[in-house]
């Protein structure tokens, strides 16, 4: 009964549906958790979580141990860059975003190379970036961390934007919208799931392999540069370890949403699902206003929960 | 031609290069620090690496099992919260600290057993679920001791820091993990692990207890991570809840840069050690070599990417020339 029901619901509608459920559960610990300014913080707080795993689902989904630990320093890197070169003024953006993405692609780039070129395992080349671009913040930075937000910023992606709702509930929508487009309907998306599958066959079939990679891991960079931009319209400074919190929760989203790590197969809506399910529940914790041990156990026992319904690996028997 | 009779052995033995590296780090390490191989020196840099070196041997046996731990600096934590939170205090008696370390050692073995559990039986993915544990382990460390303090009899730390027959005390513990490990590797659950690590497929078909090999590597972890936070505590001499956080990642790197291949099924604990002594030499020439201090992390960081790119150049460079 409940295998046939797995079958006809795919991961990220029961992500979805789960996500519904929390909220209105919420609504019996606490009645004031239940109202459209409490949805529409959630919404806003997972947006920021989905988008920094926008280029996490990407790597998973191009397989062979795909993962890309570097995506925290990186977001923190692109806030940080943002912050410094525009200064806090709105006209220097037109240069200071594209920078800060630049900057993002060629770390991922970097990642690719080593991994597929390289032949270095993803977790501990994108480690290993990790600590390089960390270092690299350290040297540039010398911990003076100067700069300002420019106050076109705030406007468009955390104030209320249309109605009630703040801006970056619609960018994350059009990344949304931009993730399913390149990952359904362009030959990169196929290419990417084809290598996700089978790097033998994808490179038989003539797809190029390692091309594919680097530009998937460079896509990784650049979705996390354009994380931080984002974060930092919320938090309107920056620190130096402004990212590093994302990463294993953008991880997480990415396999709550039913993306498989082992590669080849998953969507980016799944990975929208996942982060808003995350999102609530850390809310929920808090709204219950526990001790931090008990949120910790809580959160563990739900996470090793929400993997084991549909995180499963194939039985060897099979 | 050298270089591919290189390769040929660095396939043989996996730690060839780690090999290789550990005498160029301890060559730079020794030019800027003539005292390094002196009595005092030696002892303090081991004493300071051998935590770590425990939990890495404890990941070692999961990588190899072509798992991956992700709660171990949690688990280390979770432990040394136990000991010093309600097992010990600095009045404690020798029969009492050895109760105590069992009950370590218990507490480490029955989390790793939830990993294995949840990995090997219900067939979670290894990551995500060790990444989801360590909330758990970490929340019950906060729960047994709330904030860092507490103290343990002094006399341990005295034994540790000792020298007998002029020897580091550390050394002998080093000696033993080693013949720990040969001795693992010649048991029947050795060759079963190499096996469910590089082909699990082959080796369920050819009716090895797959399923019972990857959960004993968990076990196996958390019984070494429980050690390595024994060690911990003794070295520092006080507990806190979240001591053992940042560990997990330096093991897994340790780990691979002492020549344990992260698809598993190759690889050993002597790897590991020399990962670990690799690592930590590392970081004593850069503060030897008067490296500025805004610069020390990158400068760390790029050494440990041109050690993990390697082996990797290697195999580069010979596919080119054939």
């Amino acid at each position: 009964m409940i295998a046939q029901v797995r079958q006809r619901l795919s991961p990220p509608v029961i992500a979805l549906l789960l996500a519904i459920a929390l909220f209105f559960a919420g609504g019996l610990i606490n009645p004031a958790f239940v109202n459209l300014t409490q949805a529409i913080n959630i919404v806003r707080l997972a947006a920021f979580l989905g988008i920094i795993a926008a280029g996490q689902t990407l790597v998973i989904i191009s397989g062979k141990e795909g993962i890309d630990l570097s995506v925290g320093a990186v977001v923190t890197l692109g806030a940080i860059l943002v912050f410094r070169l525009s200064n806090g003024q709105n006209e220097a953006l037109l240069y200071a975003i594209p920078i800060a993405l630049a900057a993002g692609a060629l770390i991922g780039a970097l990642n690719g190379v080593g991994i597929v070129i390289i032949g270095i395992p993803p977790l501990v080349m994108t480690l290993g970036m990790a600590g390089v671009v960390q270092g690299t913040i350290l040297v540039l930075t010398q911990g003076q961390l100067v700069g300002g937000t420019p106050p076109i910023m705030g406007q468009l992606i955390s104030s209320p934007l249309i109605g009630p709702f703040p801006g970056v509930i619609f960018i994350w929508l059009a990344v949304g919208v931009a993730m399913w487009l390149l990952l359904e309907r362009t030959r990169f998306g196929k290419h990417l799931f084809a290598v996700g599958v089978n790097r033998t066959t994808a490179r038989l079939s003539g797809v190029r392999v390692p091309l594919v990679v680097i530009a998937t891991y460079a896509l990784s960079g650049l979705l996390a540069a354009f994380g931080g931009f984002i974060l930092l319209g919320f938090t309107q400074t920056v620190f130096l370890n402004l990212g590093g919190p994302y990463l294993f929760p953008a991880i997480a989203a990415v396999v709550i949403g039913g993306t498989v790590l082992s590669g080849g197969k998953g969507s980016y809506w799944g990975t929208m699902s996942g982060a808003l399910v995350l999102t609530l529940i850390d809310s929920l914790l808090r709204a219950m206003q526990l001790q931090e041990a008990y949120q910790l156990i809580i959160l563990g026992f739900i996470l090793v929960l929400l993997i084991s319904i549909y995180g499963r690996q194939s039985d060897l028997r099979q | 031609m050298n270089l591919l009779r290189l390769q040929r052995y660095a396939n043989r033995n996996s730690y060839l290069f780690a090999l290789l590296l550990l005498v160029v780090v301890l060559a730079i390490n020794y030019s800027l620090q003539p005292s390094l191989f002196e009595l005092r020196v030696l002892n303090g840099n081991l004493r300071n690496w051998f935590p770590l070196m425990l939990l890495a041997a404890g990941q070692t046996i999961v990588i190899i099992g072509g798992g991956i731990d992700l709660s171990a600096g949690a688990m280390v934590s979770m432990v040394n919260a136990l000991l010093v939170g309600s097992l010990l205090t600095a009045e404690s008696t020798p029969d009492e600290v050895l109760l105590g370390a069992l009950i370590a050692c218990g507490a480490g073995m029955l989390v790793g057993a939830i990993n294995g559990f949840c990995v090997a039986y219900l067939r979670l993915q290894p990551i995500v679920t060790t990444y989801a544990t360590s909330f758990i382990y970490a929340g019950v460390a906060l729960y047994v001791l709330p904030r860092p303090g507490g103290a343990i009899p002094a006399d341990l730390a005295r034994t540790y820091r000792s020298t007998p027959l002029d020897i580091p005390f550390v050394v002998y513990l080093i000696v033993l993990l080693i013949l720990f490990w040969l001795a693992l590797r010649a048991t029947r659950f050795g060759q079963y692990l190499f096996a469910t690590g590089g082909q699990p497929n082959a080796a369920y078909a050819s009716g090895v207890p797959v399923n019972f090999v990857r959960f004993l590597t968990y076990v196996l972890s958390g019984l070494f991570a429980a050690l390595a936070a024994i060690a911990l505590t003794i070295s520092v001499s006080t507990g806190n809840p979240r001591i053992g956080d940042k560990m997990t990642l330096d093991s897994i790197v340790a780990v691979v840069v002492g020549g344990t291949r992260l698809s598993g099924g190759q690889g050993g604990i002597i790897g590991t050690v020399m990962g670990i002594v690799i690592l930590g030499t590392i970081r004593n020439i850069i503060s030897f070599a008067n490296v500025p201090t805004w610069s020390q992390t990158l400068v760390d960081a790029l050494i440990i990417i041109a050690a993990l790119t390697g082996p990797g150049l290697i195999r580069l460079i010979r596919r080119r020339f054939q």
